[in-house]
């Protein structure tokens, strides 16, 4: 018997039809990559090529925004990564005072809306009259991503079984060796969902980062200055690899973790 | 001496990151609502004199654009409900052993920049573009049909860029049902309405509620969406805000503004949550 109260294919294909509706604007943007465009506008279609494959670093402040990008996200990775992961250790395994008020903290990070933490630290940068640039972005995307990592490898960390670490201890290692060996690749697989959830948002970032760059560019805030002037194909390609890099990985997860199962 | 430190261990934890936490999230919070009650301009600087008159000014000038935001945003959110349960549902009880699959394709977009992907929509929707062009070429729609700058274009953006924080929460929930409430159910002689309406509905409803949270918030408050798919008639005040912040650098009022954003964000939660009845509204969405 299958599972569920409606029979037929109706949901299926509504279901279908909305995966499709998400992906319509991801397979315009490849498909534009490709466009042979003539004019400062990539709107019609006029042909295949693959000369923007050639010239995509053609636009020297485009590449620069992409490279801040990614050594913003690399380093909110390994910064939020790690701190996000004590606190998510810490809440997951001890009782302690305070655990409630860090948790409702937390909680607020990540539902406030982003336009207000962008305001906030904002009005904080310019009170203390503090030059706003790459290293301010760097504190905003740690201060959004820790939460979120925080959250993650809790969740991990509740699902361990502790008499391992005790068992350990007990065969006379000492704290930091029953950290490094034993506790710490149990719970890795929270931390690096964890991390590589920082990275995911904070190379996507535009609000907060609008509010923190001051003069420096990120990829996204690069596209939004362009809006009106029109989007260059280069873009689209820029927009592709990193599509085809996250799709990349994610597919490599689902396989490992069927191989896992199997 | 051991149990000292064992005390102290989760204090030394998230000593690090709970400090990021005070000075870059709680303080700068406190700083604004300072800032929102300072008077002053950007070249003689400001000094706090409890200065109301922010508040007033701000949300007299703008209350149509405050309206507003909280209209577009209820509107993408009911829209996103709708058109995300039944997706949620199908991959819960039908997905079989390729929900995974599903729910990846269903998270697709965020592997594509926010910014792009609303520009990628003005695009497709454009007066002479792709979609509307030959449309109209072939007379089926009247010379002067436009999406780009209206209501709808903005709506449509907001519900399409959050719809997958909707879906996952929504998933997650309904996946939780065991299906032998189901067949209990239907045991008992309800009707397969009554088993949707008295079982998987009230069992739904926390992933509803994440899922709400997760999507009114960033809907309301945001200004992506508007500048690039609206037009002078949908401002919001996400775009306000920014305008005054950036532009105009007429801080006590900006921050006068988003601080009665956050106010009205936290109190639609609240009598969200009311309304809904939920127990324990922080244990359901922390989750």
């Amino acid at each position: 018997m299958s599972r569920g109260l409606f029979r037929g294919r109706g949901l299926q294909i509504y279901t279908w039809l909305v995966i499709a509706w998400l992906v319509v604007p991801i397979a315009v943007m490849i498909l534009f990559g490709f466009n042979d465009t003539k004019g400062r506008f990539n709107t019609t279609f006029q042909g295949f090529t693959l000369k923007w494959y050639g010239q995509l670093f053609e636009i020297d402040a485009l590449t620069q925004a992409l490279v801040n990008s990614l050594l913003i996200a690399v380093l909110t990775m390994v910064i939020a990564g790690v701190l996000g992961s004590l606190i998510g250790l810490a809440l997951g395994r001890y009782r302690f005072r305070g655990a409630a008020l860090l948790t409702l903290v937390m909680f607020a990070a990540i539902s406030c809306a982003e336009i207000v933490m962008g305001a906030s630290l904002h009005s904080l940068f310019i009170t203390l009259g503090m030059p706003e640039g790459f290293p301010t972005i760097v504190i905003a995307h740690v201060m959004f991503s820790i939460s979120f990592v925080a959250v993650t490898v809790r969740a991990r960390v509740m699902t361990l079984d502790t008499s391992l670490e005790e068992a350990a201890r007990d065969l006379g290692a000492s704290t930091w060796d029953t950290f490094r060996l034993v506790t710490l690749p149990m719970i890795f697989p929270g931390v690096l969902a964890g991390s590589m959830l920082a990275f995911a948002l904070s190379i996507d970032d535009f609000v907060i980062t609008n509010f923190t760059a001051g003069g420096t560019t990120t990829f996204p805030l690069w596209i939004w200055g362009v809006t009106r002037v029109g989007i260059p194909p280069q873009v689209n390609i820029m927009g592709t690899l990193i599509f085809a890099a996250g799709l990349l990985i994610a597919v490599g997860n689902i396989i490992a973790a069927r191989r896992r199962r199997a | 001496m051991r149990t000292l430190r064992a005390r102290l261990t989760p204090y030394a934890l998230i000593f690090p990151g709970g400090l990021w936490l005070a000075i870059f999230f709680v303080v700068p919070t406190l700083v604004m609502l300072s800032l929102s009650l300072q008077s002053g301009n950007v070249v003689d600087g400001f000094a706090f004199t409890w200065n109301w008159h922010s508040y007033v000014d701000g949300i007299t000038t703008y209350h149509d654009q405050i309206i507003r935001s909280l209209l577009y945003g209820l509107a993408a959110t009911v829209i996103q409900i709708l058109i995300g349960f039944p997706v949620a549902y199908w991959i819960a009880f039908k997905g079989g052993s390729n929900k995974s699959v599903y729910l990846f394709l269903v998270l697709l977009p965020f592997l594509v920049s926010f910014v792009l992907r609303t520009i990628s929509w003005q695009f497709l929707l454009s007066d002479n573009g792709i979609l509307l062009g030959p449309l109209r070429d072939a007379g089926l729609l009247p010379q002067d049909f436009r999406v780009l700058a209206t209501p709808y274009a903005v709506i449509g953006g907001l519900s399409y860029n959050f719809l997958p924080f909707m879906i996952l929460p929504m998933y997650v929930a309904l996946e939780r049902i065991d299906p032998r409430l189901l067949e209990a159910a239907q045991d008992l002689y309800a009707s397969r309405m009554q088993t949707f309406l008295r079982v998987v509905l009230p069992l739904s409803l926390p992933g509803v509620f994440a899922g709400v949270l997760m999507t009114f918030v960033p809907a309301t408050s945001d200004y992506v969406n508007s500048s690039v798919l609206g037009g002078t008639n949908t401002t919001m005040i996400g775009n306000v805000i920014q305008n005054q912040f950036l532009v105009n650098q007429d801080y006590p009022v900006a921050s006068a503004l988003s601080f009665t954003l956050m106010a009205l964000l936290l109190i639609g939660i609240f009598v969200y949550a009311r309304a809904l009845g939920t127990e324990d509204v922080l244990e359901v969405a922390a989750r």
